[in-house]
């Protein structure tokens, strides 16, 4: 809430006349007195608006390094003629808007970026359009941004050769909202970054994740959707973070998932929908997290358990029509699993009261052989392994004996 | 040959078993859509059934029908026809009335229920195909054990075990196999295993045509470099005739030696 009022307030301060009031507007176009953007920064000076009209601005690298109102009129364009980055703030209270800045040089050893942000407090990025970017948004070592409604895109086909749309990196209080990322190697990318809020973005059709967090903590993303990349949100050795009414979809591929947990404690994943992923969420060496209300459909592995997870509650998912629901590489269990549908629940209800008196384990024996031996995944849906599972369910040898849901729902939770 | 397919076609037809058979996809489809509603996870429940039970009804039906037919053989026997023409056709006149059963029971369900509109199309052609071919090959074996057999109770024990070999028995050395010798690239036996047994080649082709693949990893990869293509359906389709054209032959070789 602390976060939302803040960005509330920059947005507010952004936009009124309260702050062109203070300073003077200058006009940037072809017939205009001054005719690019690197003459109307020279001659700004702090605090001053730049209305930059339609046009094409072929400019190479433009620096501003004062506090400055950047706002395209019709939608201008800026060229980067694939050599380098595009805009090099390095300046408080920046506000970048309406803008197109296109054809982001690529670099093996420079982080070139169309918008590249180093130590800004109080910044603005919205309503812009990023095309072909090596990195989209670069924002270092700055507090407090709102990086809003802006669409990124590129044609990344090598993750060694391509950027993230939004990369922040040692930062904090950013706020990243209705953005469409699409085509890059990462749509979102967190390191270091911490109480930050991501919402309502639109990650898809990248090379690697859709939104990746490292060592960051304290943050949230919710209501965002990732459709169709390599994975969809990977979430790497941060702490309290909140994932919430996210929808993971079609992340599908042989080394795809919808959601990778890597040692991460205390998080909050509720309310998510993940539908036909490869591996729903893939948990290695996570820690008390809790998964309440998920819906977990036509996935291959509904959630794939590495090792290393402790004290891990699993209460009130759905999990429909998946492959495998739960896959486990050893015998030890310190998970809870209570009150989840499954779909795959023969059980019955003699008391009526919508639990089945069954309880339910939703390791199979295959899933076990499959995590020994991956090559025997060709056995998949052949008699022998149905026959093989049931026999296993009737009495477990070598599942976690312990690893059962003793309130499985018999219907599916609304 | 024609003549005596005909025969035991219309003989067949007019059975109560094939009308059972027939009911039995007919109650089946339906059920199937009005529980699942959409086509394409039909196809995929579908899939298991099929490649159980139609080398299980094909072995028995063909074992059956051999067996039972015996008296008219004979009969046969004794007109001036060639012996390859009597069996093939009485061959041909089993898998055909179950492949039809089998057709007409799911083709009507799945057509009502628009199965031409939806993008599944491909994938039910090629399940109804693979299930076509299960059903050929498996009466053909059947056909051989019953001709090698004059004890009924012995050619059912066979041909039962025929088809529990291949269901069940085949799979489960197929897994032992490949935990076993788990520290050995396997991904190449695993392909050769799979097209030596018919039911697990049609098993893994539906299963790829149905976008599972990326389940299977790396194995999955190698896999869906051999079958996903079109050289590799085609290959596959080939072995399976390769499968329905062995036990034919052995058909025509046994009953040309054989004495009545």
């Amino acid at each position: 809430m602390r976060q939302l009022l803040f960005a509330a307030a920059i947005f507010l301060c952004a936009n009124t006349p309260i702050n062109s009031a203070f300073g003077n507007t200058l006009e940037v176009c072809s017939t205009c007195k001054i005719t690019t953007i690197t003459e109307a920064i020279a001659k700004a000076s702090p605090g001053d608006t730049l209305l930059v009209k339609s046009g094409f601005y072929q400019e190479g690298e433009i620096v501003i390094n004062k506090p400055l109102v950047l706002i395209g009129v019709d939608k201008p364009i800026i060229d980067g003629e694939s050599k380098a980055g595009i805009l090099v703030i390095s300046a408080d209270s920046i506000v970048i808007k309406g803008l197109i800045i296109q054809n982001v040089g690529v670099s093996y050893t420079k982080d070139y970026a169309a918008i590249h942000l180093s130590r800004c407090n109080y910044f603005t990025i919205e309503d812009n359009e990023l095309r072909n970017v090596f990195f989209g948004i670069l924002v270092e070592k700055s507090h407090f941004g709102i990086i809003h409604n802006n669409k990124v895109s590129s044609n990344a086909t090598k993750e060694y050769s391509s950027g993230n749309g939004v990369h922040i990196w040692h930062s904090d209080n950013m706020t990243v909202t209705n953005n469409h990322l699409s085509n890059l190697r990462d749509g979102i990318y967190f390191e270091f970054v911490d109480e930050s809020h991501i919402a309502n973005n639109i990650s898809t059709n990248n090379l690697r994740y859709g939104l990746h967090f490292m060592f960051s903590n304290n943050d949230t993303y919710y209501d965002n959707e990732f459709i169709n990349n390599g994975a969809g949100v990977a979430v790497m050795f941060s702490k309290f973070i909140g994932m919430k009414r996210n929808r993971f979809y079609k992340n599908w591929g042989t080394a795809s998932f919808g959601l990778l947990l890597k040692e991460i404690y205390d998080a909050e994943i509720e309310d998510n929908i993940f539908e036909e992923n490869t591996i729903a969420i893939n948990v290695e060496g996570s820690t008390r997290i809790n998964y309440k209300n998920n819906n977990f459909i036509r996935n291959g592995w509904a959630v794939k358990i590495r090792g290393g997870c402790y004290a891990n509650i699993f209460a009130n998912n759905n999990f429909i029509d998946n492959s495998f629901d739960v896959s486990y590489n050893s015998k030890m269990n310190d998970n809870s699993f209570n009150n989840n549908y499954w779909s795959d629940y023969t059980g019955y209800d003699l008391d009526k009261d919508g639990i089945g008196d069954v309880p339910y384990r939703p390791v199979k024996l295959f899933s076990y052989i499959v995590n020994q031996t991956p090559e025997t995944i060709v056995l998949l849906r052949s008699l022998f392994i149905d026959i093989l599972n049931f026999s296993e369910k009737v009495s477990p040898v070598f599942t976690p004996d312990d690893l059962v849901d003793a309130t499985p729902k018999m219907k599916v939770i609304q | 040959m024609f003549k005596i397919l005909q025969y035991s076609f219309y003989d067949l037809v007019r059975s109560r078993w094939s009308y059972v058979y027939f009911f039995f996809y007919l109650v089946l489809g339906f059920a199937l859509l009005f529980l699942n509603s959409s086509v394409s996870k039909s196809v995929i429940t579908l899939m298991n059934i099929i490649i159980v039970l139609t080398p299980m009804i094909g072995t028995i039906f063909g074992v059956m029908y051999f067996y039972s037919a015996r008296e008219f053989t004979e009969l046969l026997l004794a007109q001036p026809i060639k012996r390859s023409t009597i069996f093939l056709g009485q061959y041909l006149g089993i898998a055909l009335s179950l492949t039809l059963s089998l057709v007409l029971g799911l083709g009507v369900p799945f057509m009502i229920y628009g199965v031409f509109q939806s993008s599944e199309i491909w994938n039910f052609g090629l399940l109804l195909v693979s299930g076509s071919f299960l059903t050929f090959i498996f009466v053909a074996i059947a056909s051989n054990i019953a001709l090698m057999h004059e004890n009924k109770i012995k050619g059912f024990g066979y041909a039962i075990f025929i088809w529990l070999f291949m269901a069940v028995i085949y799979d489960g050395l197929f897994l032992i196999s490949l935990v076993v010798f788990d520290e050995y690239p396997l991904d190449k036996f695993s392909l050769i295993a799979t097209m030596l047994n018919p039911i697990d080649l049609s098993r893994i082709l539906i299963l790829l045509k149905l976008d599972i693949s990326a389940l299977l990893g790396y194995t999955g990869a190698v896999f869906q470099k051999f079958f996903g293509t079109n050289t590799g359906l085609f290959a596959s389709i080939g072995i399976l005739m390769v499968w329905t054209g062995i036990p034919i032959f052995f058909i025509k070789k046994i009953s040309s030696k054989k004495d009545f």
